[in-house]
């Protein structure tokens, strides 16, 4: 189903004031419903080559997936499709990272975090490892969607500090899990109804560790007109305050309801169209 | 530099006490890692857990309480410079390591590995950086000339100027609404009629800036319809907006 009628979708990314490199890397594509945003870590350019890995194999490769069986078909295990090629397409990134970390000593260690959101049948599911973020803005409200795996977020977690003290921790940036450090990773896999009108972020740490939530609240309901001045703006904020990482935001918009195509009379109607 | 403890009483101090250990304890007894030989204080008094550079205060239910700074706790987030309170004790708690250095470096995102925490630790307690900074965030006292539209380069960084950005405000020229004035402390405020013509005028640390949102006419400022770009508003310039007019100027 092309869904490129129904999203809108907008990607940034940006060095930010302080670093030469960006790490970041995003990936979308509104037709198949899909955008991904991750933050690459190791020396060098590793940490770019592990983002870009992941954006890239991921990106292609989901959406050759798709091409054959649609996300919200079950298949002979009663599981989701969409879950199913998530798993499998995550697990080969990894190991691909992993493989090329492992044998080439200028990428050892390298790493990234990872955030998917793909959109079918009026639902998402969103994967993620590490502390890249997605946050929904539904009517008025603002909130996060994923919760970091970080050593931050455990500890709030666990009653040990508030979220108001985690904002002056000095033990931000350490993430408990990334995709291509280790030979298995084990993504956070979720599903969510959305609604048309929804506006779904999909941010690196460069954004939400500069900017307070409210700020970015604030930033995408005055200017949901425009989601490329949203885009832009969050990233102007972000290096007004500093800056001091990379930051990239991907924004997606749901237009209208984008129900799958089901019955043989359904299947027609869209091969007509 | 690991974060740690300065004992003293009435002034005098008796040691300092690095904070190396994931538990330090505190208390009367022998056992403890720092010992207060006092019957003011209980058997197992309090206990200090750290976490590579975060340390955590807790009072092990004692008889006469831990206090930091004059209030009593249960339990407490060390920040450079609390004093701790056991009876006549003071325990000054110094973790110097988030002024200096490079803040760059530290924003860097790492992974915690249980195999890689030592070597983590050393790193994080080598680079760290105050998150404070980030807190003052949208004040932002910065001076990145580079970030001004090329078309109107802000002048070579005036030193670091800590004086804030005088106070920009519209005043409402033309309309129902005329005479009426529209002060911008925030960093975002839209203007114009949603679905018709929308423009914002964005606070940044270097001035302030008008943008179209939406709407087929742009805002016009001096008699100059906008293009995609933002552009400066310099005191007194006169903006119209979906048939209304008003003016930008700087409060002093």
């Amino acid at each position: 189903m092309d869904l490129s009628q129904v999203l809108q979708i907008v990607s940034r990314s940006d060095a930010g004031m302080v670093r030469s490199h960006n790490e970041d890397a995003v990936f979308a594509n509104a037709a198949c419903g899909l955008a991904i945003l991750a933050d690459g870590m190791g020396g060098y350019n590793a940490g770019e080559v592990a983002s870009g890995m992941a954006t890239t194999l991921l990106g292609s490769e989901i959406e050759k997936a798709f091409a054959k069986t649609e996300p919200h078909q079950l298949d002979a295990a009663g599981k989701l499709h969409a879950h199913s090629v998530l798993e499998a397409e995550i697990a080969r990134a990894n190991t691909a990272i992993y493989q090329a970390a492992q044998s080439q000593p200028q990428y050892a260690g390298m790493g990234t975090t990872l955030v998917v959101a793909l959109f079918y049948d009026n639902m998402m599911t969103v994967a993620h490892i590490g502390d890249s973020r997605l946050y929904r803005l539904r009517g008025g409200e603002f909130q996060a969607i994923t919760r970091d795996h970080s050593l931050l977020q455990e500890q709030i977690d666990s009653g040990m500090i508030t979220p108001e003290e985690a904002r002056h921790s000095q033990n931000k940036n350490l993430v408990t899990r990334a995709l291509g450090v280790d030979p298995t990773v084990e993504p956070e896999i979720r599903d969510y109804d959305t609604m048309p009108g929804d506006l779904y972020l999909l941010c690196s740490d460069g954004l939400n560790d500069m900017v307070e939530d409210e700020e970015i609240a604030l930033t995408l309901q005055a200017l949901s007109a425009n989601l490329e001045l949203a885009a832009t703006q969050l990233i102007q904020t972000a290096n007004d305050s500093g800056g001091r990482d990379n930051v990239s935001v991907v924004l997606v918009r749901i237009v209208r309801e984008y129900p799958a195509a089901r019955g043989w009379w359904a299947r027609l109607l869209q091969w007509f169209k | 530099m690991a974060a740690k403890l300065i004992l003293s009483m009435d002034g005098l101090v008796l040691k300092e006490i690095p904070l190396t250990k994931e538990r330090t304890t505190i208390g009367r007894k022998p056992h403890n890692d720092i010992q207060i030989d006092n019957l003011a204080i209980s058997g197992e008094h309090s206990v200090i857990v750290t976490i590579l550079n975060d340390s955590f205060l807790e009072d092990l239910n004692s008889t006469n309480g831990t206090y930091v700074n004059g209030q009593p706790i249960k339990k407490h987030f060390l920040q450079n410079n609390d004093v701790v309170e056991l009876g006549k004790y003071k325990l000054k708690y110094i973790n110097e390591t988030p002024t200096q250095t490079t803040a760059a470096d530290f924003e860097k995102t790492m992974v915690l590995r249980p195999d890689l925490m030592k070597k983590t630790a050393e790193q994080t307690a080598a680079k760290s950086s105050s998150m404070s900074d980030t807190q003052v965030g949208m004040k932002a006292i910065d001076t990145h000339a580079g970030m001004a539209p090329p078309a109107q380069a802000t002048p070579p960084a005036t030193a670091p100027a800590p004086q804030a950005m005088p106070t920009g405000a519209i005043q409402i020229l033309t309309g129902a609404n005329a005479g009426k004035e529209l002060e911008l402390t925030k960093n975002l405020t839209t203007l114009g009629k949603p679905g018709v013509q929308v423009a914002v005028i964005t606070r940044r640390p270097h001035g302030y800036f008008i943008t179209h949102v939406e709407g087929a006419n742009f805002p016009v400022v001096n008699g100059t319809a906008l293009d995609a770009h933002p552009r400066e508003l310099k005191d007194h310039d006169v903006i119209e907006l979906a048939g209304i007019k008003m003016e930008f100027f700087l409060k002093s």
